[in-house]
C-alpha cells in the first residue's frame, strides 16, 4: 500500500516494441515514486525511454509487465478514474492549427463533463494565469511557439487535475521563452497545488524546475535524487582548457594526465580534464603545461553540471 | 449511455465547426454534387437507349449511382483528417480524457452523415433543375439509405487511417477497395449491361444492392425485395463497419 502522500508509485514497469528489426526494449526495469506536491523530472538523452514511460502512466499505451498506481488508482484496472485525475501534455502538441484557441479548450473540458459556462470561465482564467489574454480568438495554428505550448499547458490544466505529465515542456523555444514557461510551470504548484512530472533532455531545465531527478538511460533509471545531491556525487571538478589548435590538445591531454582523475576528454579545440580539486590543481596544470610548452588561451574551472553525472553514470554525454 | 451520446456530440460539434469554418471545404463539398450531376449527367443520358438498361426514366437510375458516388467518395477520405489529427496530438489529447473512446469516433462520422446528407439533398434539387421526379417519400428513403452507407464508409475509413497513421499508405489502400467497388456496384454503368460472370461477381458487392434499392425506391417502389435486401446490407455494413471503427480507436492504446 502506498503511502497517503504518494501521487504516482510504479513498480517494474516495463514495454517492449515490436519493430521488423526486431523488438525493442525501450522501458526495461522502472520503479519509482513521487510524492503530492513534488515536481519531479525524468531527464535522459533522446530516445532513453521517458515519452514511453509517460504514455504508459497517462494509460496511452499499455505496460508489457509492471504495475503502477497514480492518484491512488490502478493503471490497469482503473484506468478511467486515473483519467480523470491527471492531466497530459504530449511532445507533439495537442491542438488543431486551425481551431480557434478558446474553441479548443472548451470543447476539451466538455469532454471531462464540464459545461460550458463553466469551461469558458476557467478556460480564460487559466489564459491569464499563463499569458495567453487576447489569444482566445486565435488560430491555435497562428500562436508562436511559446504561446502554443502554453495553450498546451492550459488545456492538459482545464479539468484541474492534482497532477499533470508535462512531456519536454520547453524543447524548441528560444531562451526567454523557457525561463519563461518555468516560471509558469513553477506557479502551477504555489497556486493549484498540482504534482508535476516531466521529462526534459536539457540539464539546465532539470535543474531550473525539479525537485528530484530520475535519470534515466536506455529504458533504465540510472540515477535519482536532488540535483545538488547527484553533482556533489560525481568526485571533482572540472577544468575546461581552450586552446589554439589539435596538435596543442593532444600535448595538453599527455601534459595533464598526472592530475586528471579520469581520462581527459577532448572536442574540438577543447580538451576537459576532471581534478579532485579545481582551485589546488589549477597550478599544478600551468606548470605542467608550461613544462609541456603548450600555451592556453583560455582556461576555465567549473563545479560538476549535471551532464557529468550523467556522464559518470554511463560513460557518455548528454548531448550526443 | 449517456455519456456516449453527449460525448459524440462534444465531439461532433467540434469537427463540425472546424469544417464549417473553412470556407474551401464548405465550397468545394457543395461544389462535388454539382459537378458530378453536370459532366456525368449528359453522358449517361446518351447510353440511356441502350438496350439492357433498367428501367425508369434515365434520371432515376442515374441519380441513385450518383448519391452513392459520393457516400463513398466523401467519406472514405475522411481517413486523412484523422491522420492529420493524430499528428498534432489531438487524438492522444483525447484518449487521455475520461470522454467515451467510441466517441470519438462516432462524432466525426455524425459530422461526414450530416455533411452528406446536405450534399445529397443539393444533389437531388440540382437533379430537379434537369428533370427528375420522385416523390418526397423517395428522397427521404434515398437520404436514409445514403446516410447509412455514408456512415460505414467513415467508420471503415477513420480505422484506417488511425491503424496506417500514413496518408501515403492509405491513398493507396483507399483507391485500391473503391475503384474495384465502385466499377462492380453499377453506379456508372448498370450491371444489366455486363457479361455473365462479371454479374455474378458484382452480386457479392454490397454496394450494388443498396444503389439497386435506391433506384426502386426512386422509381416508387418501396417494399420490395430489392429495397428490403438494400437497407438490411447496408445496416449490416454499417454494423460491421462501427464495430472495426471502435476496435481501432480501442486499440490506440497497446
Ligand atoms: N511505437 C513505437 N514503436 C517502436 N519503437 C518505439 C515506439 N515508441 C518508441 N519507440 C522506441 O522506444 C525508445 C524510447 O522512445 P521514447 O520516445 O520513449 O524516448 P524519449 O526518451 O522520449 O526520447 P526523446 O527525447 O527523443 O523524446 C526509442 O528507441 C524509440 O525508437
Ligand atoms: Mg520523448
Amino acid at each position: 500500500m502506498p503511502e497517503i502522500g504518494t501521487m504516482i508509485n510504479v513498480r517494474g514497469l516495463k514495454r517492449s516494441f515490436k519493430t521488423p528489426k526486431g523488438v525493442i526494449e525501450a522501458v526495461k526495469n522502472i520503479s519509482f515514486e513521487v510524492k503530492r506536491r513534488e515536481i519531479v523530472g525524468f531527464l535522459g538523452p533522446n530516445g532513453a525511454g521517458k515519452s514511453t514511460v509517460l504514455k504508459m502512466l497517462c494509460t496511452l499505451l499499455r505496460p508489457s509487465d509492471g504495475e503502477a498506481s497514480i492518484a491512488g488508482f490502478d493503471l490497469l484496472r482503473d484506468a478511467k478514474q486515473v483519467r480523470r485525475h491527471i492531466g497530459y501534455v504530449s511532445q507533439s502538441g495537442s491542438t488543431s492549427p486551425e481551431a480557434r484557441a478558446g474553441d479548443e479548450i472548451v470543447w476539451h473540458a466538455q469532454l471531462y463533463g464540464i459545461d460550458r459556462n463553466e469551461a469558458k470561465e476557467r478556460g480564460k482564467h487559466l489564459f491569464d494565469v499563463l499569458d495567453l489574454e487576447g489569444q482566445w480568438e486565435q488560430k491555435c495554428g497562428s500562436l508562436s511557439g511559446g504561446q502554443r505550448r502554453r495553450l498546451d499547458i492550459a488545456m492538459g490544466l482545464i479539468h484541474q487535475p492534482e497532477l499533470i505529465f508535462l512531456d519536454e515542456p520547453s524543447t524548441g523555444l528560444d531562451p526567454q521563452s523557457r525561463a519563461n514557461l518555468w516560471d509558469h510551470i513553477r506557479k502551477l504548484r504555489e497556486d493549484f497545488d498540482t504534482t508535476i512530472f516531466l521529462t526534459t533532455h536539457y540539464m539546465d531545465e532539470a535543474d531550473a524546475l525539479c525537485d528530484r531527478l530520475l535519470i534515466i538511460d536506455h529504458g533504465e533509471i540510472v540515477g535519482r535524487g536532488e540535483a545538488k545531491t547527484l553533482k556533489s556525487q560525481v568526485a571533482g571538478d572540472n577544468i575546461k582548457l581552450t586552446l589554439r589548435d589539435n596538435r596543442d590538445t593532444q600535448k595538453a591531454a599527455l601534459c595533464s594526465e598526472s592530475i586528471a582523475i579520469a581520462q581527459p576528454i577532448i572536442s574540438g579545440n577543447l580538451v576537459q580534464i576532471m581534478v579532485k580539486d579545481g582551485a589546488a590543481s589549477l597550478p599544478k596544470l600551468a606548470a605542467a603545461l608550461n613544462e609541456g610548452g603548450v600555451e592556453a588561451i583560455g582556461i576555465e574551472v567549473s563545479q560538476p553540471t549535471l551532464n557529468d553525472v550523467f556522464l559518470s553514470l554511463t560513460g557518455r554525454s548528454l548531448r550526443d | 449511455m449517456k455519456q456516449y451520446f453527449g460525448d459524440s456530440y462534444v465531439v461532433f460539434l467540434r469537427s463540425m465547426t472546424l469544417s464549417l469554418q473553412n470556407p474551401i471545404w464548405v465550397l468545394v463539398s457543395i461544389m462535388q454534387p454539382i459537378l458530378y450531376l453536370a459532366l456525368f449527367g449528359p453522358l449517361l443520358v446518351q447510353v440511356a437507349g441502350v438496350p439492357g438498361f433498367p428501367v425508369g426514366d434515365s434520371w432515376q437510375v442515374f441519380v441513385p449511382g450518383i448519391l452513392v458516388q459520393l457516400a463513398m467518395f466523401g467519406s472514405l477520405f475522411v481517413g486523412f483528417g484523422i491522420v492529420a489529427e493524430w499528428r498534432s496530438g489531438v487524438i492522444d489529447r483525447m484518449l487521455v480524457s475520461p470522454a467515451s473512446k467510441n466517441a470519438l469516433i462516432t462524432g466525426r462520422v455524425m459530422r461526414d452523415v450530416i455533411m452528406l446528407i446536405v450534399q445529397s439533398i443539393i444533389l437531388i434539387g440540382v437533379a430537379f433543375l434537369f428533370g427528375l421526379r420522385i416523390g418526397p417519400g423517395a428522397i427521404f428513403a434515398s437520404l436514409v439509405l445514403v446516410g447509412l452507407l455514408g456512415a460505414a464508409f467513415s467508420y471503415f475509413s477513420y480505422a484506417a487511417g488511425l491503424w496506417l497513421k500514413s496518408e501515403d499508405v492509405l491513398a493507396p489502400m483507399i483507391n485500391s477497395i473503391a475503384l474495384p467497388l465502385m466499377l462492380l456496384s453499377g453506379i456508372l454503368l448498370p450491371m444489366s449491361l455486363a457479361p455473365r460472370w462479371l454479374q455474378i461477381v458484382s452480386d457479392f458487392n454490397p454496394i450494388k444492392h443498396v444503389v439497386q434499392a435506391l433506384r426502386s425506391v426512386f422509381r416508387g417502389e418501396y417494399l420490395n425485395f430489392e429495397t428490403i435486401l438494400g437497407l438490411f446490407l447496408a445496416l449490416s455494413v454499417l454494423s460491421v463497419a462501427a464495430i472495426v471503427g471502435n476496435l481501432a480507436i480501442k486499440s490506440q492504446a497497446r
